[in-house]
Parts: structure tokens; sequence; C-alpha cells
């Protein structure tokens, strides 16, 4: 919902990194957006498509996504699961003291210039 | 033209988060606690609030924050209510205020004659949650009508929340509503969180939301 939001965050940070490293137009912008991130990739790449085209550094610059898959680690087993299939509840033992590992990113990776 | 890659590896929040310690550093050294209030439009944050400032206006200085999308009804509400300050703050269509748009607005807070600041925040259950506004402490308001499994399906708001006040409790007779299983739920996500049953409408409650904020106030000035 906020991915709008989200997008002048990346669009400053871009703009930092580029100044440090004397870049003139960024190519790519590379995210690594996680599973169950507040994030919805495609609303992402719709409002960064709008906001980074009013730029000179970003014109015409593509979002391109990694999902992270989500994991949940289980306190009661010591295991492993797949958030989205299993959610909170372990899937191996049933306990509900179990806590994501991996799945709410929302960073950025990489660029390319 | 040669293409290279530069490695960022980096939260999008992070800068959000430094912005966020630092206010809060300042307010500890003003000796003004921020409380962050979020909830779905409509759960009662206005209401709550009405009720909440005339029962510890003459104990506290306190003035209030209103965030808003692009209106001044709820600040001109809590006025002529309570005769407590309250300014207005529009995000310019965005749907949450981070530590930047916080520290705007208490700009025009007088905060060497407050103790205490409450941030009505935009009405919405999602992006509040992913940015600290700076704020000592981020409570929440569940309304009856939403439903007991609402923490299921936002958890990270449930994470992030000290407080969390379940309003409109005289109306849950009419709604499948099981306090129980509602606090079960909340726990679930977050097993820290305190939870308060209360009525903006009937008063019910609003007392020990009252007192638990003014103990907050008093315990984080002294310490
Ligand atoms: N029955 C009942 N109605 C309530 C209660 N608290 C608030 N309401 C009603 O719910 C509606 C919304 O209340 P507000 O206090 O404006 O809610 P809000 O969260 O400030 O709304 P936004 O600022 O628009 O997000 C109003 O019609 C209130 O009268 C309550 O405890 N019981
Ligand atoms: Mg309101
Ligand atoms: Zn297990």
């Amino acid at each position: 919902m906020h991915e709008l939001g989200v997008v002048f965050y990346i669009i400053k940070d871009v703009k930092a990194v580029a100044e440090e490293n004397h870049v003139e137009h960024v190519s790519t912008v590379v995210m690594d957006i996680g599973e169950v991130s507040t994030v919805v990739p495609h609303l992402l790449t719709d409002c960064w498509r709008w906001a980074a085209d009013k730029e000179d550094l970003l014109k015409g610059c593509e979002m391109k996504i990694n999902t992270i898959p989500a994991v949940t680690w289980c306190d009661g087993c010591k295991k492993e699961y797949e958030t989205v299939k299993f959610g909170k509840t372990c899937p191996h033992c049933n306990s509900d003291n179990t806590w994501l590992i991996r799945g709410n990113e929302v960073e950025i990776n990489s660029i390319i210039v | 033209m040669k293409v290279k890659v530069i490695e960022i590896k980096k939260s999008v929040f992070a800068e959000n988060e430094k912005d966020a310690d630092a206010l809060r550093n300042e307010l500890k050294n003003k000796g003004v606690y921020l409380l962050n209030l979020m909830s779905s439009p409509g759960s009662g944050k206005t209401t709550t609030l009405i009720q909440t400032l005339n029962r510890i206006k003459d104990k506290v200085r306190v003035a209030v924050m209103e965030a808003d999308i692009d209106s001044d009804v709820d600040a001109v509400k809590i006025k002529e209510a309570t005769g407590v300050s309250s300014i207005q703050l529009h995000t310019g269509g965005m749907c949450h205020l981070d530590a930047e748009m916080t520290r705007q607005g208490l700009d025009n807070v007088a905060l060497a004659d407050v103790d205490l600041v409450v941030l009505e925040n935009v009405g919405n259950l999602v992006c509040p949650a992913e940015f600290d506004t700076g704020a000592v402490r981020n409570a929440m308001i569940l309304s009856v009508p939403e439903g007991d499994d609402k923490p299921l399906k936002y958890p990270l708001m449930f994470t992030v929340c000290d407080l969390v006040l379940i309003n409109k409790m005289d109306v849950a007779p009419y709604f499948d509503f099981d306090l129980e299983r509602c606090k079960n739920n909340i726990h679930q996500r977050n097993p820290k969180a305190k939870i308060i049953p209360i009525s903006a409408k009937t008063g019910e409650g609003v007392d020990a939301f009252a007192d638990w904020l003014l103990n907050e106030v008093h315990t984080w000035k002294n310490s």
C-alpha cells in the first residue's frame, strides 16, 4: 500500500550512492523483496516507472525484483519451514512458538550503471 | 559503454530508522514523550483521544498532532471537545508518517510547554507499521467490528505495538467477537503487548488507558 513512499526512499538512497560513485545514469535497480513483506512487487514497479522517469539520473531505469522466499524457524522442534504454506503453526510439531527468519526484506540489492 | 554493478544491500527503511532514533533522543533531552497511535480508518482514534484527554489534561501538559491525508476535521474536533491544543499535519497523499514528517509536525508544537504529544497516525494497518516515527511507544486501536482475527492478517502492526486498545466493546454482543480469542491472536504475534478493552462511547476501560499513559510519561521522564 505504501509502494510510492518506498519508491521515494529508494530514489533517495540510489541518488546518494550514484553521487558517491560519480555515476551519471543508472540503468537498473535490483531489489530484494521478501515474500511476506508489505510491498507488492507489481505496484512497486508501477510507482517506480512513474517516479523514476522524473529524474535525469533514473530516466528509463529498470527495476528488477528478486523475490526472497519466506522461512519460519520453529523454537519447538528447531526446524525451518515455508511460511507461506504453513503460517504461524509449525507443520512438524504443531508449535506456535515460531519466528519469521527470512521473507520480510525490502532491500536495495544493487544498481547497474 | 561499460556495465558496472554497485552493491548496496541496504534496507529501504534503514535511513528512516536512523532519523527516528535521532528524533527520539532529541525528544528525550527535551523531556517530551511521544505516543504514536495507529488503527484502521474509523476504529475510534479521535473519539478515544477525546475521552482520554479529558481525563489527563489536568495532570499532564499535553498536545495532539493529527495526521490526515487532506482534512482538518479531527484537529478541530479535538480542540472543541477538550480544549487541548492540536495541530493538523497533512501527509500530502502519503499513507503513513515517517520520522522526518513527524519532526516537521513537531516544529509547530511548543515543545517547551508539553510533557506528552499524542500523534494520531493515518488510518491504515499496513504502512504506518513499517515506518518508525520516533515515538517512545506505539499503540493501536482494534475495534470490535473489524473482527478478532485482524492480528493474524496484519501481523507486523501487532508486532510493533506496545499497547493494543480493543475499542467499541459496547457493541461486542452484536458481533461474533471473542475477546479471549482476540487476545490470544495478539499475544501469538507479540507476547509482550499490553491489551486494554475499552469503549470510547461509554467510557469503559478508558481510565485504565489514561492511567497507563500517565504512568508511562512519568516513568520515562524520570528514567
Ligand atoms: N459504538 C461505538 N462507536 C464508536 C466507539 N468509538 C468510536 N465510535 C464511532 O466510530 C466512528 C469513528 O470514530 P473516530 O473516532 O472518528 O475514528 P478514527 O479512528 O479517528 O477515524 P479516522 O480518523 O477517520 O481514521 C464514529 O462514528 C464514532 O462515534 C465506541 O466505543 N463504540
Ligand atoms: Mg480520526
Ligand atoms: Zn516445530
